[in-house]
């Protein structure tokens, strides 16, 4: 068996860095257990602790988990007759500054499979990281097979839970979208592990902007034509409204021909319509 | 205590008399008396090729693999005893694996071949290992362009053009000698190397191509040939080798 990278501790769980396993199993025969901190020399069991907590008595609980600072907005998906299609600006925002705006948040996983991705940016790097040792192993397997989107989707499910139940969630919202026996596959992960599959997605704010348009207007087997329509058009409404985001977009298609993700688009956009005039008319309580 | 190492050669923890490290040696002889390997570095790539003799009627086609990607810019092909070289396989993996996950950037040949060789090394000093049966081709392709290095079980590596080891080395290097590597194209190196192995195959038994290339066709990432190329050059090579008959009649 082929070492697992240091990624992936068999003590942590997937998505942790760390230690082998403290007790000896098949697993740990390829590393032999070393003295570490977490074996007690008096001769008692040994456990896994956090080193941070043991050094500093007395500190507060760490807080940088809960400090996001390169963050992308919504990504919106949807499935159409022929397979799935994810859209999202690139835009990471530092705090409200527009801080880089060519930053890809969608990125194909392999030849079946495009991952989507709100929220902290460098997060999302470090699970592309973890994806791309997996598929680098597929690659290696030479046997044509390669991860499925339902099984990336379920490995992204357990690293990211897995991470929040070591107080050190990844902050991010996911979307997978793929093509699996023919047909679409559409999922989502949050940072805390919550998931489900739909036929259309939408993380962040597109959650409350997009998705009601989804809803009315969506529906599995309309064509490809339409279904660009139909994101073009929820794109246009979050970008109206979410002050996070930009004219810059990408969109990815992915159908049994394979994977494409465009280059970055701009729509035409208009700033004259009636109701942008005043906009607190029609929303009492704002200024 | 007597025979041809005199009671030096039961463990790579004694050298001869005259210098020599007989367990090093026999492992050596254990890749020379295995299948030809032979590698090309081209203009644009490196291609790697195996002779397969078919052991039995009953194999199935493509099985027993010698040529394994190690990670999408370096690849091997091992020479000798295969389980061996499946250990050295999993070993050069797990090197580039780490390699890209603590520097974030893929290995680059040189420290690949290095790490391979030190590996491999190791079992050439200690009383109660054996060495490894096998010599390994590594073809990788990075910032310093396509290269090729042989590690053996003595765990030297180096860098070579071409190269050839196994059974038929000799034949196979003096025809490579004869070729004008810095102006064949990994397409033509597959013919070249299918044509080789056809040249030095001892008659008697029916033996499976296995060729892998790295370079632009494959998008730079190690993979094995396409088939229909390897059908092609195997038809090719066997025209030749038909020709050369004709002309020795």
């Amino acid at each position: 068996m082929l070492a697992r990278p240091p990624s992936h501790s068999p003590a942590l769980g997937p998505g942790c860095a760390g230690p082998p396993l403290a007790e000896a199993s098949s697993v740990s025969i390829q590393y032999p257990a070393q003295p570490t901190a977490q074996v007690p020399t008096c001769g008692a069991a040994s456990f896994l602790v956090d080193h941070n907590a043991v050094n500093a008595p007395g500190r507060d609980p760490s807080q940088h988990t809960q400090m996001p600072y390169v963050t992308g907005s919504s990504v919106l998906a949807l499935t159409f007759k022929d397979g799935v299609m994810l859209a999202s600006d690139t835009l990471g925002s530092y705090g409200s500054t527009k801080r880089y705006k060519s930053f890809e948040r969608i990125r194909k996983v392999n030849d079946r499979t495009v991952l989507g991705a709100s929220g902290e940016l460098s997060d999302f790097q470090y699970i592309m990281n973890l994806l791309d040792e997996l598929t680098t192993d597929d690659f290696c397997e030479d046997d044509g097979g390669m991860l499925s989107p339902r099984e990336i989707w379920s490995y992204l499910c357990r690293v990211l839970y897995n991470r929040r139940n070591k107080q050190d969630p990844l902050w991010n919202s996911l979307v997978i979208g793929g093509i699996e026996h023919g047909k679409p596959f559409l999922g989502t992960v949050g940072m805390i592990g919550t998931h489900y599959t739909d036929d259309h997605i939408a993380t962040g704010f597109g959650n409350m902007l997009a998705r009601p348009l989804f809803r009315e207007k969506h529906s599995p087997d309309m064509s490809e034509a339409d279904a660009e329509a139909l994101i073009h058009e929820a794109l246009k409404v979050c970008y109206y409204r979410d002050k996070q985001s930009i004219n810059k977009f990408q969109l990815a298609k992915i159908t049994e021909a394979g994977v494409s993700v465009s280059e970055p688009f701009a729509l035409p956009t208009r700033w004259d319509y009636k109701h942008f005039e005043n906009p607190s008319a029609n929303a009492v309580g704002t200024w | 205590m007597s025979g041809i190492g005199t009671g030096y050669d039961l463990s790579v923890s004694t050298f001869s008399p005259d210098g020599r490290v007989f367990q090093t040696d026999y492992a050596q002889k254990a890749v020379d008396i295995g299948g030809t390997v032979i590698g090309l570095r081209c203009n644009d790539g490196v291609v790697l090729g195996c002779e397969k003799t078919v052991v039995s009627k009953m194999l199935e086609e493509g099985s027993n693999k010698r040529t394994f990607a190690v990670d999408r810019h370096a690849g091997l092909a091992i020479a000798g005893l295969s389980a061996d070289g499946r250990q050295v396989v999993n070993r050069a993996k797990s090197e580039a694996s780490n390699y890209l996950s603590f520097y974030g950037d893929k290995i680059p040949g040189h420290l690949l071949s290095e790490r391979i060789a030190s590996f491999v090394h190791v079992f050439n000093l200690y009383w109660y290992a054996r060495p490894f049966g096998t010599s390994v081709m590594l073809a990788t392709m990075d910032r310093a362009g396509p290269q090729l290095y042989v590690i053996d079980p003595s765990g030297t590596a180096y860098r070579y053009f071409g190269a050839a080891v196994g059974k038929g080395r000799q034949g196979a290097r003096t025809t490579i000698e004869r070729l004008k590597l810095e102006q064949l194209s990994c397409a033509d190196g597959v013919k070249e190397i299918a044509k080789i192995l056809h040249q030095v195959h001892e008659e008697e038994k029916p033996f499976e191509l296995e060729l892998s290339w790295i370079c632009e066709a494959s998008g730079n990432e190690f993979r094995r040939v396409p088939a229909d190329v390897v059908a092609e050059a195997d038809r090719l090579a066997k025209a030749a080798l038909d020709e050369s008959d004709m002309d020795d009649d």
